[in-house]
């Protein structure tokens, strides 16, 4: 007798246009609960965590945002090799207004996060009509060529980079700061891919010429876009100036473009969470491997590896199917 | 109905490269009028469509679209002026059920604000016309993932997606291929709906025998050129497209 795998709906049936009739508090709980824990533990583990993880958490928090920003773009059809680029916009900015003109620091983020944004988007604007890896090559060359232009002309403290940049006020508000705003940054987003504003942008992804057909002007969301995601990876950029008290040259490495895809790709992309997800598992693992020295970066490269073979969908999408379904053995006739 | 005709085309050329895929074509297309396009295969018919809808640039020649000169205006904008067309070949959000895929032409600026723009309101609307192009309400083929749709129901989308932009003229690629008789005789009506609603339509097809029960006017096309024009049956009987159609010297 032959069985067979069947999956089941596990989900809360009464459904009628939007409205979920729930019944019971196990079905409130059902639905909540996946988003209710990851605010709870993001919200917790600062208070229970030690300094030099407390640090992990706040890099964790970066990359988060970082890999949320690159999903963005990728569901709207833009796959970036140059998250590096906003990071480092937002970061001499933030530095700029700091070092030069005295600005705090809760001024300056708000406005590197905006008006990095916008450069960013301007400086890509005339490469919004390429598609795929042509696009993707822009991106990635045009950090590689900022880092050489502050090198060569000096600008911003060159080499040296801007120091002496303003703290933020205490530990706690860049705790509860970063893992704030990338919890807004998660469900906020996700929301707006979820409605039929993101549902355009999607579509750019799946069928750009569909979407011009309907008289939607595709390179004004993608403009749209763009500027969402370059303005939160600007943030980070600006962020991590006053962590670091310090802005330079390596705030455009290819790390800030890498890590924020393989987070993306190892916990599934297309769903924001997943690529948060990604970033909770490689940020730690980064860290706790440090320990071993030299094949450090070895051991991290075959984790990436066994994650995308052995779960080539992503890890959210498989926890969430299992969330979702049940499975049981059914006899085939 | 007014004189002045609703699309107007002349001289119409276009080359890629080397190849003069549309040359010196003209005609006129009056309100309410159903043209059908015919020609045999590579014979420059949806080089024309592309051509009227902005997705190529023609290398010479006119549009015009309600007296206003639409040539070389980006495929976007032609369709705000109130132009919609199908594609020839399918490709709709597999994943999505079939009504989400009618949010995109439902979030166009041409009707976004008559639609209403509130949470589910859309969807509604999304439902509605479905129904009208023969997704059956109670046995609710519109919730169903368009990629478990069989083709006649997917192309009743692609045409859903054009009536949702609420256009004046309406271009038909090859609406009719790939379906079986039964499904073809299932679109004949809607068609004959919307031009009682007065709307004007442009049919490309190779589905000749259907299209002639329906079409005012036949245009053939071949090699890029206009060899014929007319009603259907004098458009048949004549040597160029016999000869198109059936070779010869």
């Amino acid at each position: 007798m032959e069985k067979r795998k069947e999956r089941v709906d596990r989900g809360i049936k009464a459904r009628a246009s939007g409205i979920f009739a729930l019944t019971s508090w196990r079905e409130m709980l059902y639905l909540a609960a996946p988003r209710l824990l990851p605010v709870l533990l993001f919200l917790i583990l600062p208070l229970v965590l030690g300094t030099y993880w407390q640090k992990v958490l706040l890099s964790l928090g970066v990359f988060a945002l970082l890999a949320i920003s690159w999903d963005i773009l990728a569901q709207a059809g833009m796959i970036s090799l140059g998250q590096a680029l906003f990071f480092g916009t937002g970061a001499y900015l933030a530095g700029i207004m700091n070092h030069y003109w005295g600005w705090h620091p809760l001024i300056t983020m708000p406005l590197a996060a905006g008006f990095g944004g916008l450069i960013c988007t301007l400086c890509l604007l005339p490469v919004l009509r390429l598609r795929g890896i042509y696009f993707s090559m822009v991106t990635l060359i045009i950090p590689l060529m900022l880092v050489r232009i502050v090198e060569a002309t000096k600008i911003f403290g060159g080499t040296e980079g801007l120091t002496g940049i303003t703290p933020l006020p205490s530990k706690w508000l860049e705790l509860y700061l970063i893992m704030a705003v990338m919890l807004a940054a998660l469900f906020g987003f996700r929301r707006m891919l979820s409605s039929d504003y993101g549902l355009v942008l999607k579509g750019i992804n799946d069928n750009d010429r569909s979407v011009i057909n309907a008289g939607i002007n595709i390179y004004l969301f993608k403009a749209q876009a763009l500027f969402i995601s370059s303005a939160v990876g600007a943030f980070c950029g600006a962020f991590m100036t006053h962590v670091y008290m310090f802005v330079g040259m390596p705030v455009f490495a290819l790390d800030y473009s890498i890590l924020p895809i393989a987070a993306a790709v190892v916990g599934g992309p297309g769903t924001l969470a997943g690529a948060t997800l990604g970033a909770c598992i490689l940020v730690p693992l980064s860290e706790i491997l440090r320990g071993i020295g030299g094949l450090r970066i070895v051991i991290y490269g075959l984790a990436l590896v066994v994650f995308i073979v052995a779960l080539p969908e992503g890890i959210f999408h498989y926890i969430q199917r299992k969330y979702n379904q049940f499975e049981r053995w059914v006899e085939v006739e | 109905m007014g004189a002045a005709p609703l699309l107007s085309v002349s001289h119409l050329s276009k080359n890629f490269g080397g190849v003069q895929a549309m040359q010196d074509v003209s005609f006129e297309l009056k309100e309410g009028e159903l043209l059908g396009l015919i020609g045999p295969n590579g014979s420059g018919k949806t080089t024309a469509v592309n051509l009227i809808t902005g997705f190529v640039r023609p290398s010479e020649g006119e549009i015009f679209f309600q007296g206003r000169d639409i040539t070389g205006m980006a495929p976007y904008k032609i369709v705000r002026q109130g132009i919609a067309r199908t594609f020839q070949m399918v490709k709709p959000f597999y994943q999505l059920p079939a009504y989400k895929n009618m949010i995109i032409p439902l979030y166009s600026p041409r009707v976004r604000d008559t639609v209403g723009g509130r949470y589910g309101d859309r969807d509604a609307v999304a439902l509605d016309l479905l129904e009208e192009v023969g997704f059956e309400r109670d046995a609710m083929v519109a919730y169903k993932p368009a990629g478990a749709l069989p083709q006649g129901y997917l192309k009743r989308l692609e045409l859903a997606k054009a009536i949702a932009l609420n256009p004046a003229l309406m271009i038909l690629d090859e609406l009719f291929s790939g379906l079986s008789l039964a499904e073809v005789a299932g679109i004949v009506p809607i068609i004959e709906k919307l031009r009682m609603q007065g709307k004007t339509i442009i049919m490309i097809e190779h589905r000749l025998k259907e299209l002639f029960r329906i079409a005012d006017r036949v245009m053939v096309l071949n090699y890029g050129e206009k060899i014929a024009e007319g009603r259907a049956a004098e458009v048949m009987e004549s040597d160029a497209v016999k000869k198109a159609y059936l070779g010869g010297e």
